[in-house]
């Protein structure tokens, strides 16, 4: 079992023409994916790595059943190609763009609050169910299916977690980028909800940095209703107050919000132990099982 | 990207927010002639991007000609927190009686924007927020609707401001926040916002923050950004490079992709009773030119003592790293700093092979890695 994704999963690829779009769907494809089309304006008809491509989202949902997209269009666009994906008849948006203006987000933001389609970052590596299906640029090879879920901000951090459990022979139910922006679809509290939800996940590893306080309403969410256990990593513990580092979300304000510390302690407060390295994550994941 | 002062008050002035008369200045002589110029009492004011300036000495209120030549004279080539000031803004003194604060940034916990007003302007706001957090009201913006008069108006009656300048004050946020939207803000500030004894209202302060991300379609302010980015040489470089970098105090250079994964080796650096000296972050799908430029920028730090590389490939490759850092450190007769390199994920075993190692130390773990590079600034630093 698995969250959000699996091989029933029909995926659509918005921006396949495109460089990335190209070769990432062709990736997911070998990963097994189930690609069932692409979507860019002004190129349907054609054929891309075997997938027939449509001008809309729409056209692409309708005629081949597609359930999910994923988003590789360019930042100035980016925020048309997700309103697309939301209006249209799939379930699952995963925004793998970075770079898209806050503000377009916020408007973003605000339709998701009308529509039932749920979305994935912008900015973020996007999810797989190992062995089965990734929606993203996540490289399958280095993760295994199993019984821990993962939700994570960041997409390296996330590899490098992965790596640790997996070497242990700890493998993932599904594992979720959520994304480095300011303003996200889908938050550690959706994700962390969805993997109590689901039996096949028996721990759960959540990766946060600084910057802003989606941790520290995490932590009052599992204190209140998750009773699997968590364990925590957070980045940007010698980040200094006032520094974007790299993330446009990840910022320490002058007024002290968003340190690493406060999460840490926010985390520790509702029994979720966190790791000074991701080593000591996957010891505490081992703990657990 | 962050305006200065008086690129802000432009803006701001372009929109019709009163603003004081000023002029920028970049010699001891022709800010005397401004200050001549709009008449005394003027404020000879250093732009530079600093928090505090006034406390620092960056600010000087003067009353005569050989006042403002002694003032100009004293900021222009000061240094303010470690930046150069090159440019004063000479600008009229406000005669005023009371000090507002109007705000409008991104709340990204509401994922909306936030308009806000205060009557406790004049100070930090981040203090009063902290401190009396209902000072401070705020006036959440659904961004598909807009800004609307009244929403401004019940801001700024909510929060206590003088009926008689409730209008003008309201008038001022809501064309704030019709700049913060029109161009692509991050945060747009005014503090203070001044009420005179004739009961008008000027901005004496103006703060414009712009999303770096939206600078694509606001070229106008995209051309001020060579002027606005200032400050350390470093940064500069790593701008012209297109890097994510921050400079630190301490002497472990590290170089990684992806900001999570080069925050969590500084993390561990710091850990292992390292220092790190930077944050530098290549980017996803970094080829070989960049991974050299890189080395380049942590090697001319001269704080740094040894370099950690560290990367976890997904859309990076490590063959391609190992190219850049090899062609990096061939280059030089005598490697200038010791280099770890600890390569993970996509086309990792392909990278070990091409890595050079009689001119890097390759450790297999991130914690091995981070180890390794303290030890190494330990041993040089003795």
């Amino acid at each position: 079992m698995s969250v959000l994704v699996d091989d029933d999963t029909r995926v659509v690829v918005q921006g396949i023409t495109g460089g990335e779009g190209k070769f990432h769907a062709g990736q997911m494809i070998e990963y097994g994916t189930n690609v069932v089309a692409g979507a860019v304006p002004g190129k349907g008809g054609q054929e891309v790595n075997g997938v027939p491509v449509y001008d809309t989202v729409d056209q692409a949902a309708r005629e081949e059943d597609a359930d999910a997209s994923v988003v590789f269009v360019p930042p100035a666009f980016a925020a048309d190609a997700i309103f697309e994906a939301l209006d249209s008849p799939v379930d699952l948006a995963v925004a793998i763009t970075e770079g898209i203006p806050t503000q377009d987000m916020a408007r973003v933001n605000k339709r998701l609050s009308e529509v039932d389609t749920r979305l994935i970052g912008p900015n973020c590596p996007g999810i797989i169910t190992p062995g089965e299906a990734k929606l993203g640029i996540l490289p399958g090879n280095i993760f295994e299916s199993g019984n821990v879920g993962l939700v994570s901000r960041s997409g390296t951090l996330t590899y490098q977690v992965v790596s640790n459990l997996t070497e242990r022979g700890i493998g993932q139910t599904t594992a979720i980028g959520i994304g480095g922006d300011p303003i996200i679809g889908t938050d550690f509290v959706d994700a962390l909800r969805l993997f109590e939800d689901d039996p096949d996940t028996d721990a759960i590893v959540m990766c946060g940095e600084i910057g802003g306080e989606d941790e520290e309403e995490a932590a009052t969410f599992i204190d209140d209703y998750v009773d699997t256990p968590v364990a925590g990593f957070i980045a940007g513990r010698t980040a200094p107050p006032g520094k974007r580092m790299g993330h446009a979300g990840a910022i320490v304000s002058g007024s002290g919000t968003g340190t690493a510390q406060s999460k840490i302690d926010a985390l520790n407060d509702a029994g979720v132990p966190v790791g000074d390295t991701p080593e000591e994550v996957a010891d505490h994941i081992e703990s657990f099982l | 990207m962050k305006l200065h002062e008086y690129q802000a008050k432009q803006v701001f002035a372009d929109a019709g927010i009163p603003t004081p008369p000023s002029t920028l200045a970049d010699n001891v002589d022709d800010a005397v002639a401004a200050a001549e110029e709009i008449g005394y009492p003027v404020a000879i004011k250093a732009q530079v991007q600093v928090g505090g300036r006034g406390k620092a000495g960056g600010i000087k209120l003067v009353d005569d000609a050989d006042e403002a030549r002694e003032a100009a004279d004293a900021i222009l080539g000061m240094d303010l927190k470690g930046i150069h000031v090159d440019r004063v803004l000479v600008e009229g003194a406000v005669d005023f009686v009371n000090e507002l604060y109007v705000g409008v940034t991104m709340d990204r916990g509401e994922g909306k924007p936030v308009a806000m007003v205060s009557t406790r302007g004049g100070v930090n706001i981040e203090e009063v927020a902290e401190e009396d957090p209902d000072a401070i009201v705020r006036e959440h913006i659904d961004p598909s609707f807009g800004m609307h008069p009244y929403q401004a108006r019940r801001a700024v009656y909510e929060a206590g401001v003088e009926r008689d300048v409730a209008n003008d004050v309201a008038s001022v946020l809501q064309t704030l926040y019709t700049l913060w939207d029109d161009r692509d803000g991050a945060d747009a500030e005014i503090n203070p916002l001044m009420v005179t004894s004739d009961r008008e209202v000027v901005a004496a302060d103006a703060v414009m923050n712009i999303d770096e991300d939206a600078l694509f379609r606001q070229p106008e302010l995209a051309e001020m950004e060579e002027d606005a980015a200032g400050g350390d040489d470093l940064e500069a470089k790593a701008d012209e490079y297109g890097f994510d970098y921050v400079r630190l105090d301490g002497n472990v250079g590290i170089i990684g992709n992806g900001a999570g994964l080069v925050m969590t080796t500084l993390d561990l650096v710091d850990h292992y009773g390292g220092k790190p000296a930077n944050f530098l972050d290549i980017g996803g799908g970094a080829k070989a030119e960049r991974v050299t430029n890189a080395l380049d920028m942590v090697f001319s730090d001269e704080n740094v003592d040894s370099v950690v590389f560290n990367i976890f490939g997904g859309i990076t490759r490590g063959d391609e790293v190992a190219r850049g850092i090899n062609e990096a450190l061939e280059g030089f007769d005598e490697i200038p700093k010791p280099v770890v390199v600890r390569l993970a994920g996509t086309n990792w075993e392909e990278g070990m092979e091409i890595l050079n190692e009689d001119l890097v130390t390759v450790e297999k773990t991130l914690e091995d890695a981070v180890q390794r590079a303290v030890a190494n600034a330990e041993e040089v630093d003795q």
